[in-house]
Order: C-alpha cells, then sequence, then structure tokens
C-alpha cells in the first residue's frame, strides 16, 4: 500500500505511444473469484447437490411416491442407499428429488427477496421525499400482514406443476422488508460520500448512482442477506410444509422429508440424517462462495493481495 | 505494557530535583505496536531524547505518522498494553515509565497533563462542564470541600476566558463550541499547577481565529502557572512563535532539533528545508513555486537500514542507505568513509542520546549544508510553473465562465414529528454576488459556517437558486433545459476535500477516471485514451490504474480526484479545500500541479478553502465569506496588502507566520467569541458582534452598524470592494 511511489515527471507518460487496454472490472472480480479456493469448493459443492438433486430421482430404481411394502423402515442397505421410512419410500429418493426443488426455492427466494430489498431501499433512501415515504409505507404494510395467514389462504394454489413458482413469489414477497429498512438506512449515509455529489455533478442519472456506487458499496451487507436467506427460506418452507401448508403434493422438498423424519431421528436416524446432510451442504456451499465474492468485491479486504 | 528503563546513566534519580533539573526527560524513547496474527510490528518511535526546563516551550512536530503524538502518550503512560516501550521519562529527576497505572494516575494531572486535539470527545457528554471540572480538581486533593472546588472550577473558567462562568458552569458539553470545548480542555489541564502541560495538536480542529484566541490563552496558561509546555502539531506556522525549541520528527525518529532561529534560519536538514519550503507564505508577495517533496512518507513496519529521508533526499548519498545517521552537532556527523568503514565492520558508533540542549542533526551532509549555506530551494529541484498564455489582456475582456448574483439559499428549521412546522431559517447562504473570469483563480474564504460548502452546492446543483442567479459560461442556469443542464456540467467539475471519501472506494482508478466519460458517452476507446493521458497529466503513474483508491496515499487520490475532475475538460474547476487534508510536503505538490495544469488548461478556479496561506499562493482574487454573506473582495495582493474589513483584518493577523521573528512582532487582532448561528444572525452588519472597530465608535455610529446593513462599496481604488460602514477610515495592518 505505502509502497507506491509519486512520480513527478510527467509529460514522458502522455505520450506514451503504446495505449494499454482498459481494465475490466468484470474481469477482475472473475479472476478473484477463481482464485479463491473457498469459492471453487463451494461451487463445486452445489454443483455436486445439482446434480445429484437433478440425476437422483433417475438412476434411482425407486420411484418418488412408490413404496417398498417388503422394507418399511429399514436402514441403508443396497436396494435402498439411504434407507426407507416408515411406509417403505426410499429416502435417498425422496431427499435428492426435495433437494431439487429445495435448490430451486432456496436460491430463488432469496435473489429476489434480496434484489428487491436493495432496489426498494436504496431508491427510498436516495431520493427521500415522497418516494421514501411511499415506499416505506408499503414495507411497513407487507410487515404488519401475517404471512403465515396469507400463505395458508394461498396454499391451495401451489399445487401443479408451477405452484412452487407461486410459492417463491409469495415467501420473496413477505421477507424483504427488514433488509430493504436496513439498505435505506445505508443508503441515507452513503447518499451525502463525496463521490456521490461528484457522481451528480458530473450528470449520472440517480438511476445509475444507485447501481454504481451506492449498491456496489453494500454488497457486503446484501451477499451476506442473499446467503442468510436462502436457508431462511428452506427452512421457513420446511416449517409449512410440515402444517401442509407448503408445497403440495406430489412435489415433494428437503424440508417435507426432514419434517418426516425428524420424529424418527433417534430411532431410525437414516431418515432424519441424510436429508439434513444435503440441507447443512447447501447451505455451507452457498455461504462459501458468498464469503468468497464478498471477499472479490470488496478492494479493501484483508485475503486481497494488492 | 512492558518497558525496559535504562539503568546506570546519566543522575541518580535520588539526586533530587535541582534548579537545574529538567522538569521532563525523555531519553532514547522507542516505542513498537506489536502486530497480531501476521501484520509485522510498527515501529512508531525509534530513539526519542528531549527536555524541558520549567517555563520552556518545546516544539515537536512532524507530518502525520511521524510518531510525535505517540512519543508524548508514552510519556503520560497512555499507551494501550500492547505497546512495547523501551528508554526512558523522568518527571523532576524521577523515572514514570513503568509505574503502575495507579500512581501515575496520580502524577497525570497533577505534574504532568495534557491537552488534546479533539475537543469533540475530550469531554463527557452527560456531566457538567463545571463538574468534570470540579472532579479534575477533587481527584487529586480529596479533602477539598466540594464548594471549595466548585469555586476553583468557576474560576478556571473565568481564566480560560469563558464569558459568564458562574451560569455556564451548569453547561452541557454539547452546548459548547469547539473552540470553547478546547478552553475548558485547557482549563482542566491547568487545574492542579502541573509542571508540564503536553499539548497534542491543540489546534488543528479549530478555525483560524479560534487558533489565535487558544493559542493566546496556551500563553496565559504558560505564564500563569509556570509550566514547561511540550507543543506538538504538524502547523510550523504555530510553532514558529510560540515555542523556544523545536523538535523536527520524521518516521519515528528525530531528526533535528535546535531552538526556533536555529531551525527556520538555518536549518541543515534536507527534510526539515523541504518541510519549511513546502509551507504557503501569507507574508510574502511572490513566493514562486513551493518545493514539493517527492513520494511518501516511508511505512514503519519495515524500514530500510540506512536514512529513512533517503529516498526522498535530493541530496542523498550512496552512504545514506548504510546507516541511520545520528543526531549529532553539526560537523560532528562521520565521514563518508567512515560510514562505509563502520558499516562495513557492521558495528554503530556509540551514540550520545541525551537532550544536551545543543542544536544537533541527523543528516550525514549537515556540515556540507552549513559550509555552503544551501537552502530549500538550492538542494530541491523547484518546478518551473509556466506562465499562463492566451488569457493575458484585461480583467474585463475576458469571458465570463461564473457569475453569481444575489445567490440566497436558505434551509427552514422545522421542529415536531409528525406535524412538522418551521420554527426558523438558517440563512447558509444570503445574498452573494461574484463572478470568474476565464482562467483566473478567485478564492472563497471563511470559517467553517459561513456557508462555503452551501454555496458550491447551489452553484454546482445548476438549479434555479431561492433567489437571484447563477450564470455559468453566460447562461443562466435557471432557464435550462435537462438536456442542457447535461451538457453544461461537461464545463464544470469538482475536485472534493477529502481524499478519503471523495472517491469510491469499490472501483478502480480506472473506472473512477472514465466515469465522466462513460456519462457523456463518450466511445471507448477515446475513454481509454484520454484515461492514460489525464494519468500522466496529474502524475500518476500507467500501472496504478488498476487499482484501488485505498492503495494510495492521500496526495495520490488527491491527484486521483483531480483527474476525475479534468477528463470533461471544464472552463470552470471548483476546487472544495482540496489541500486541507493533506501534510505539508504533499500540499506543495498538489498546489504545484494546480498552478501547472491552471497554466497549461487555461482552466479557471473557484477556490474554497479556510487556509488563507494557501489562498495568497493560489488566488487571483479573493472573496472573504462571514455568515452567509462577502464581507471583503478584491484582487489578491490588495486586500492582503491592504485589508479593509476589519474581519479580513482579523482573519489575516490571526495566521501564524512560519517566520519565527515576524511572528514575535506580530500584533495579533484576537477576535472575541465565536460565529453567531446562521440562524438568527445579528441586526445591521453581522459582524458586528464580534468586530474589533466597533468597540471603538461612537455611539451614534455603532447604531448605524446595528440599524443598516452595509453593502459592497469600492474601497481603496480599482477592484477591492468591502461591506463595512466605517471601511475607508481604515490602515492596512498585516
Amino acid at each position: 500500500m505505502s509502497s507506491t511511489t509519486e512520480r513527478p515527471d510527467r509529460g514522458s507518460q502522455t505520450e506514451a505511444p503504446a495505449v494499454p487496454p482498459a481494465p475490466s472490472r468484470l474481469k477482475d472480480v472473475l479472476r478473484q473469484l477463481i482464485a479463491t479456493r473457498r469459492v471453487i469448493i463451494g461451487f463445486a459443492m452445489l454443483a455436486g447437490l445439482a446434480l445429484l438433486a437433478f440425476l437422483g430421482p433417475v438412476i434411482s430404481p425407486w420411484g418418488i411416491t412408490e413404496r417398498d411394502y417388503l422394507a418399511t423402515l429399514d436402514g441403508p442397505s443396497p436396494e435402498h442407499w439411504f434407507g426407507t421410512n416408515r411406509t417403505g419410500q426410499d429416502i435417498f429418493t425422496q431427499s435428492a428429488a426435495g433437494l431439487q426443488k429445495s435448490l430451486l426455492i432456496g436460491l430463488l427466494v432469496a435473489m429476489i427477496s434480496t434484489a428487491v430489498a436493495a432496489l426498494v431501499g436504496a431508491f427510498a433512501g436516495y431520493f427521500g421525499g415522497l418516494t421514501d415515504r411511499a415506499l416505506m409505507w408499503v414495507a411497513d404494510l407487507a410487515l404488519v400482514l401475517p404471512s403465515f395467514v396469507i400463505l395458508a389462504i394461498l396454499s391451495k394454489h401451489f399445487m401443479g406443476a408451477s405452484g412452487w413458482l407461486i410459492l417463491v413469489v409469495l415467501l420473496a414477497g413477505l421477507s424483504w422488508m427488514v433488509t430493504s429498512k436496513m439498505v435505506r438506512g445505508m443508503t441515507i449515509s452513503l447518499r451525502e460520500r463525496e463521490y456521490i455529489h461528484a457522481a451528480r455533478f458530473m450528470g449520472v442519472p440517480p438511476r445509475k448512482i444507485i447501481l454504481r456506487h451506492i449498491l456496489p458499496n453494500m454488497s457486503s451487507l446484501l451477499i451476506a442477506d442473499a446467503t442468510i436467506m436462502v436457508s431462511t427460506a428452506i427452512i421457513g418452507e420446511t416449517a409449512l410444509s410440515y402444517f401442509g401448508l407448503g408445497v403440495q403434493p406430489p412435489d415433494i422438498t428437503l424440508g417435507i422429508v426432514i419434517a418426516d423424519g425428524a420424529n424418527f431421528a433417534t430411532t431410525a436416524p437414516w431418515m432424519f440424517l441424510f436429508p439434513t446432510a444435503l440441507l447443512v451442504l447447501l447451505v455451507l456451499a452457498v455461504n462459501m462462495i458468498g464469503d468468497g465474492l464478498r471477499d472479490a468485491l470488496d478492494p479493501t479486504s484483508k485475503s486481497r493481495r494488492s | 505494557m512492558s518497558i525496559d528503563t535504562i539503568e546506570g546513566h546519566g543522575p541518580a534519580p535520588e539526586a533530587g530535583a535541582t534548579a537545574d533539573t529538567p522538569v521532563l526527560e525523555v531519553t532514547d524513547l522507542n516505542v513498537t505496536f506489536r502486530g497480531f496474527g501476521n501484520n509485522p510490528d510498527v515501529n512508531a518511535v525509534r530513539g526519542v531524547s528531549y527536555s524541558v526546563r520549567s517555563g520552556e516551550v518545546l516544539g515537536i512536530v512532524g507530518e502525520s505518522g511521524s510518531g510525535k503524538s505517540v512519543s508524548s502518550m508514552a510519556a503520560m503512560g497512555l499507551l494501550p498494553d500492547h505497546a512495547n516501550i523501551t528508554g526512558s521519562v523522568r518527571l523532576h529527576g524521577e523515572e514514570i515509565l513503568g509505574l503502575e497505572d495507579k500512581v501515575m494516575a496520580r502524577k497525570r494531572g497533577k505534574v504532568i497533563s495534557m491537552v488534546f486535539q479533539d475537543p469533540l470527545s475530550g469531554l463527557t457528554p452527560v456531566y457538567t462542564v463545571g463538574d468534570q471540572l470540579a472532579e479534575a480538581v477533587t481527584t487529586h486533593d480529596k479533602k477539598i470541600p466540594k464548594a471549595k472546588a466548585r469555586e476553583r472550577a468557576v474560576e478556571l473558567l473565568d481564566l480560560v476566558g469563558i464569558p459568564n462562568p458562574e451560569h455556564r458552569y451548569r453547561s452541557f458539553p454539547h452546548e459548547f463550541s469547539g473552540g470553547m470545548r478546547q478552553r475548558v480542555m485547557i482549563a482542566m489541564a491547568m487545574a492542579n499547577d502541573p509542571d508540564v502541560i503536553i499539548c497534542d495538536e491543540p489546534t488543528t480542529a479549530l478555525d483560524v481565529t479560534i487558533q489565535a484566541q487558544i493559542l493566546d490563552l496556551l500563553r496565559t496558561a504558560q505564564s500563569e502557572t509556570g509550566a514547561a509546555i511540550v507543543m506538538i502539531t504538524h502547523d510550523l506556522g504555530v510553532v514558529a512563535g510560540f515555542v523556544d525549541r523545536l523538535l523536527v520528527m520524521y518516521a519515528g525518529r528525530p531528526v533535528e532539533i535546535g531552538t526556533v532561529d536555529e531551525i527556520y534560519y538555518g536549518s541543515r536538514m534536507p527534510y526539515t528545508m523541504g518541510l519549511l519550503g513546502a509551507v504557503p507564505r501569507m507574508d510574502l508577495e511572490r513566493q514562486g513555486a513551493l518545493v514539493p517533496i517527492k513520494g511518501n512518507p516511508p511505512s514503519l513496519t519495515d524500514l530500510p537500514p540506512g536514512c529513512p529521508f533517503a529516498p526522498r533526499c535530493p541530496i542523498a548519498q550512496p552512504e545514506c542507505d548504510l546507516a541511520e545517521p545520528e543526531l549529532l552537532t553539526v560537523g560532528a556527523q562521520p565521514s563518508a568513509e567512515t560510514i562505509r568503514a563502520t558499516s562495513e565492520e557492521n558495528g554503530q558508533a556509540p551514540a550520545q542520546v541525551e537532550d544536551t540542549g545543543d542544536r544537533r542533526v541527523a543528516c550525514i551532509r549537515s556540515g556540507e549544508i552549513e559550509t555552503n549555506d544551501w537552502t530549500a530551494q538550492d538542494i530541491y529541484p523547484v518546478p518551473d510553473i509556466p506562465e499562463a498564455e492566451g488569457t493575458g489582456g484585461e480583467r474585463e475582456h475576458r469571458a465570463e465562465v461564473l457569475r453569481v448574483h444575489d445567490l440566497i439559499k436558505h434551509h427552514p428549521l422545522m421542529k415536531g414529528a409528525v406535524l412538522k412546522r418551521r420554527v426558523g431559517t438558517v440563512y447558509a447562504v444570503d445574498g452573494l454576488d461574484f463572478d470568474i473570469r476565464e482562467g483566473e483563480t478567485l478564492a472563497l474564504v471563511g470559517e467553517s459556517g459561513c456557508g462555503k460548502s452551501s454555496t458550491l452546492m447551489e452553484i454546482l446543483g445548476l438549479e434555479k437558486p431561492q433567489r437571484g442567479s447563477v450564470e455559468v459560461m453566460g447562461r443562466d442556469v435557471s432557464t435550462l433545459s435537462k438536456a442542457e443542464r447535461f451538457a453544461l456540467r461537461k464545463d464544470m467539475q469538482i475536485v472534493f476535500q477529502d481524499p478519503m471519501s471523495s472517491l469510491d472506494p469499490r472501483m478502480t482508478v480506472f473506472d473512477i477516471i472514465a466515469e465522466p466519460l462513460v456519462t457523456h458517452r463518450v466511445p471507448q476507446d477515446e475513454i481509454t485514451r484520454r484515461v492514460y493521458e489525464l494519468v500522466g497529466l496529474v502524475g500518476l503513474n500507467t500501472e496504478h490504474v488498476t487499482r484501488f483508491p485505498a492503495e494510495f496515499s492521500g496526495g495520490q487520490r488527491q491527484r486521483i480526484g483531480i483527474a476525475r475532475a479534468l477528463a470533461l475538460e471544464p472552463k470552470l474547476l471548483v476546487l472544495d479545500e482540496p489541500v486541507s487534508a493533506l501534510d505539508v510536503s504533499i500540499q506543495a505538490g498538489v498546489i504545484n500541479l494546480l498552478e501547472e495544469l491552471q497554466a497549461q488548461l487555461g482552466l479557471a478556479y473557484l477556490f474554497v478553502a479556510h487556509d488563507l496561506s494557501v489562498v495568497r499562493h493560489i488566488a487571483d482574487r479573493v472573496a472573504v465569506m462571514y455568515l452567509g454573506r462577502i464581507v471583503e473582495i478584491g484582487d489578491t495582493d490588495s486586500l492582503y496588502k491592504s485589508p479593509s474589513h476589519p474581519y479580513t483584518q482579523a482573519l489575516l493577523s490571526a495566521i501564524p507566520v512560519p517566520d519565527p521573528e515576524k511572528e514575535r512582532g506580530r500584533a495579533h487582532i484576537v477576535l472575541d467569541g465565536d460565529l453567531p448561528s446562521p440562524a438568527n444572525p445579528p441586526s445591521g452588519c453581522r459582524f458586528r458582534t464580534r468586530c474589533q472597530k466597533f468597540v471603538t465608535l461612537s455611539a451614534h455610529d455603532q447604531e448605524q452598524c446595528t440599524n443598516v446593513e452595509p453593502q459592497i462599496l469600492p474601497v481603496n481604488g480599482g477592484d477591492q470592494g468591502s461591506a463595512c460602514h466605517f471601511a475607508e477610515r481604515q490602515e492596512g495592518a498585516v
């Protein structure tokens, strides 16, 4: 940092014949990401889980709802790799299929809710005045809505092929408010920074100032929020499923499998352990990627060599 | 805190304090902050020795990070536990380094006390000022009855010039202004008649007129208590008239020590010489280019074996890199051959470490400098700043780039949570008139809170002002369409004060400089070419563009900010205190750059500053602001030579000049009190409440000041104008 030197001899560089190409921010971040081992491991884990989720049900000899009446509540065996549950359903097939939906729900909800929170908060904080009041009024309203009741009322729409998508939108729509308030607070303090003033005075439109200066400068908060949101969404969906209000059969999620196995955690641990392990791995992978992404985006972070 | 004290040299502590014993004697003090984890140790202070006698004032100067504050904190025993301190600190001949905190606490405030830099955090916000002062009295003498302590506190408040002390005793710190808080801090420091007062940059956070008050007060405090004062500062002006002896520090080491006159008029250390040459002088008419010291101070984690200043020194020799020079009297430095010989033997010559009171220098070429009588101009390469061409000719014939007429900016003061109602108005800017012509520099000068920044925001916003008009390039901004406003932004760009927050920390230097170009839709390959051109223009290297702002020093960041502002080839550059956050040696480089750019590109500058020395150096015309209005405007030379408004006179007289002889001979006009609140400005002339002229006027004349708001009228012929009813009667007094 302090090894840089100022060279007062100018003039020679101004006529430098060969103009080096412009450095690219995106390429730099990508290079940074690839150079971080955590991110590679995280991506590998996530890819592995995705592979398992989408190929698992295909390679498994058992169907998702198929019951093996000869093996109920059986431990892991060559026929049933993860064992079976009390009605003889194959835990591996169920976990893999459940993981598939949970993966999609978790990632999508996290991305949508963080994006909404970031945009609403940043616009409210940057513009202030009426925009601020209107947007925060919406956020407050969404905050006082009894989300569980709404989900319960709308649960009959979660059926069918794209039913889970409605659930994703609803879950995201009910979880962005608190973050948006944090983002708004940070925006208000960032708004008075001199580089924001500088951008305004050079004529950068507000929309671009928010996207170019404000949101990147709170990326740490947003990434942390998104990673937490992944697990929150999966667990939230699990809670709903427990009451039968989440994803509706024949669709299945990791939450349903875990909730099902939780009662047998001591007597038939495989019913509980395998799907839970998948959930833990998923959250771990997301966290590792988030961590690496945060470091790559933050030029002052310690792990970055200058 | 692990402490090793030096044993077996100097007078034994038991020898007792004779009249000749220095009050505070610091010998070979070393402070190392141990690095945690993989971080290397920081050698903040390396071998500092000084002694102060009763009634003596010792100045310690150095740039930020030179270890000046740490060394005094170590003497006070205020450093955190992970600091590793060696050496010796004697108070009245008694070793105090390594004393238990409890024992030390009895001495702190009683024998040795300290005035800190930041008056905001120096006082506890939840206790009244008086109670905190009374506490300072009672902690050292538990037997003092409460009423007595209170009495003493009121007396102290009176002594430091707090008006109405009985009443103010019950005030809380937030009800005091910065200057008044610093007064309370000084009162606290002198509460128990200490023998040593350490002042750590006591005036850095204050305005010039307040600084003059505080310096005055410190002089009073010294004569009142007869204490020795250690004055730590980076401002060479402040120390010039205030201290007897001076210690110059660089990279944690003392590099020169001597009396003020010896150092100011005959410095023998290139660093000190550079530092003195880098200060813009308010008292000189044509100073020429400032002396820039190239490079940055070294990091204190792994210093090279040689002289730490050698990489920046214009007269460094190969021998400088072999061993760090000792602090020796001029001429006593070993010759180059000896240094080569000893460094080959790998042995260090035994050094004399105590402060003998003699003038000593840590430079192996000090003898040479002495014999040749070199000055900063001789050894430093001073850049040749070309005279601007094409902008010559009469001012009236040049095109106007900015005209501000009767500009106001009033903020409503609101109260209430649900039903907001207006309870008052802050008159931030209240009727400004000025213009800037092509290629000239207008400086807007004033203390904090006078509306300088509000003015800038109004001008740069390019919106219709609340009243009056702003014309940029001859176009009234209130009539602009959106597209025209966008296009006009090209012609006017800004450089901010704080190089930390003016650059987006998440963007590379390339993206930062390219942003204005991208915004104004310049083609991509043109952007790349232009960015590299700008990087060279402001004196940065091509390889710097891929880095982030955090990797640069303050001066370099300011250069990046300037490059960004220049990207669109503006005609007017607004500079909002561009050098006030920088160290002197770095500041000189940036000022030179600005002058050079102006000459090269024919820019006009609107230069906002509170530092009148810098302004004299760079500005063609000056406008002095007070409480949202201009009180005096005119070309720099006539305004500095014969200021006609009492406020300008006070401002100019309040600035310490880095010249001990002159400074001692100057009579300072010290203004009373603080800037009135802009929400409730005085009637008539706004300055009358603090005016030194007002009190000398007859009752009839005073009435005029109280009732009639003065307008700017020409004085002294020419271009100078002043808003004072009694301006013409004044003689210039610098």
